[in-house]
């Protein structure tokens, strides 16, 4: 009925639970240390901006590729910012082949909204002739080995692929665009991130593995931006938090999101030398 | 069609909250909308309610517990629960496409999940309670007077829970923290934080946000909502009772 990689971690339970409870975790970790990362950008030449971060065993990609298009008639000067992921077979025992279910377009959405509200895509600058012709940048991410916590590495793929993109310039001459070689990076006015946390019985961790997640109660994402404000938040599962709980798990998620913003900059530092 | 609507959230002030804090539609900035909730007006379902929370009319019939089909579906030792939130054509301004959108799908997932925790699912192993959501009229914060309408369908439908789930957003405006977002509130605010909890538990189940609130703001959002939810819990208890109480007035005879 289940699978065996869905069963193991359940029979780990009690292990696990007697862990938290002094404060440790399966895979040595306290409860609110963050797995380590890498993340490598413009790993693929024909995409506009593209990433790979390595979450522990999460591997994500996400390649940012840029097109003209008509404006949606409701923001006739705004480009449009398209987030999408796919959740494929490749990347786990327990992802099965067919068209994007409940989790895939959760998991866009949220990184979308994490995006969208810090305003870190400047989408009126993406306008090339107003009520016409604007940019589309679709954002396409993809988990390569899902080893828990997809969210935070999705989110940190889609906005180091964002912010080392270099898409071509373009010029207007009577309403004739023309595209032009000289490339320029997108325009990007903030670095949001998001951090996750697991609620297994009554302890909450951060950044769950693949294992922590298939004993969690709940889940809940908060998007930090620049500022060190809410851009987003997400509660996802069956379990529930107190008022206590959320804002507790609120506290580390801003703390936490000063290391990860670091990354992005210390990636956008080193494309810069390239 | 929401989702564009966003879009056009920064493009220019609107005032939506005079200096003499009086909203939109007349509410101060911790007042709920005029809200009716209706039980039992679907003779099929097992369960259902109608929620009218300003101009959001909102319908839920919930069916089960009842046989799981697929069959490979069902849970050896308890219930599964499957929603499905839905906008009729006619529900918005300009027509929204009957196919579901994105959008549908994710407010689906979070709305199953927000009213899972009450109910006591190991009561009913392989079987299945479908949650059917029709919104008909939206007109801001649908998902959480769905969910406050479904949980009300749930209990109509004599399912055991271990309370109502009770939802309401709270946004900002102006700057200003405001409780229960109309439509033109969502559109052209800062922030939209929808809130779903057991009320009498002091639990929540469900805690999503968009747009920039301050960490203080956050808080505030909270304490706001909860204000809110508490009003709310107190209407779906009396639509509860207004519906069963003369029935058992009448089984005493």
């Amino acid at each position: 009925m289940s699978k065996p990689e869905e069963i193991i971690p359940k029979l780990k339970k009690e292990t696990m639970l007697s862990l938290l409870s002094k404060g440790e975790r399966l895979d040595g970790r306290r409860l609110t240390d963050f797995r380590d990362i890498r993340i490598e950008t413009n790993v693929i030449e024909k995409a506009e901006g593209s990433a790979i971060v390595y979450l522990g065993n999460t591997i994500v990609i996400a390649g940012v590729k840029a097109s003209i298009g008509t404006p949606f008639s409701d923001s006739p000067y705004e480009g449009v910012q398209i987030v999408n992921t796919e959740l494929i077979p490749l990347a786990s025992p327990v992802f099965e082949p067919g068209p994007p279910g409940e989790e895939d377009v959760e998991l866009s959405r949220v990184v979308d909204r994490a995006l969208r509200s810090a305003k870190a895509l400047n989408l009126k600058k993406l306008c090339i002739i107003p009520g016409k012709r604007v940019w589309y940048v679709y954002i396409d991410i993809y988990a390569l080995n899902h080893d828990g916590n997809l969210i935070d590495a999705s989110a940190l793929a889609a906005i180091s692929a964002l912010v080392t993109a270099k898409f071509p310039k373009v010029e207007v001459h009577n309403n004739e665009i023309k595209i032009l070689d000289e490339k320029v990076p997108l325009p990007i006015e903030d670095i949001p991130v998001t951090v996750t946390f697991a609620k297994i019985c009554d302890k909450i961790v951060v950044d769950p593995t693949y294992e922590e997640e298939l004993v969690m109660d709940s889940r809940i994402t908060f998007g930090i931006n620049g500022k060190g404000e809410i851009c987003t938040i997400q509660k996802g599962l069956k379990g529930t938090f107190t008022v206590d709980e959320i804002l507790y798990s609120a506290n580390i998620a801003r703390e936490i999101s000063k290391k990860l913003r670091d990354l992005v900059s210390k990636v956008i530092e080193a494309s810069k030398s390239l | 069609m929401m989702r564009n609507l966003k879009r056009i959230r920064d493009k220019e002030e609107v005032q939506l909250i005079s200096p003499e804090g009086v909203r939109v539609d007349g509410r101060k900035y911790d007042e709920i909308r005029p809200t009716k909730i209706q039980v039992g007006i679907l003779k099929n379902a097992d369960g259902s309610a109608l929620i009218e929370q300003g101009k959001n009319k909102i319908i839920v019939a919930v069916y089960g517990p009842r046989e799981v089909h697929p069959r490979h579906l069902s849970l050896p030792d308890r219930a599964i629960v499957r929603c499905r939130y839905h906008m009729a054509p006619f529900s918005v301004p300009e027509r929204k496409s009957p196919a579901p959108s994105r959008r549908e799908i994710e407010l689906s997932k979070v709305i199953r999940e927000a009213l899972e925790p009450a109910i006591i699912l190991e009561y009913f192993p392989r079987t299945t309670i479908d949650i059917f959501i029709e919104v008909l009229q939206a007109d801001g914060g649908t998902r959480t007077a769905s969910i406050t309408a479904a949980s009300v369908a749930l209990a109509d439908a004599g399912i055991p829970m271990r309370d109502l789930v009770t939802g309401v957003a709270v946004g900002k405006v102006n700057n200003t923290l405001v409780l229960d977002l109309n439509h033109l509130e969502d559109q052209y605010g800062e922030a939209d934080m929808p809130v779903a909890m057991m009320p009498s538990l002091g639990q929540i189940t469900l805690l999503q946000a968009d747009g920039i609130l301050t960490f203080d703001e956050f808080k505030k959002a909270l304490e706001l909502a909860m204000k809110g939810i508490k009003e709310l819990y107190e209407i779906q208890k009396k639509a509860l009772k207004d519906k069963y109480k003369p029935l058992a007035q009448e089984f005493r005879k």
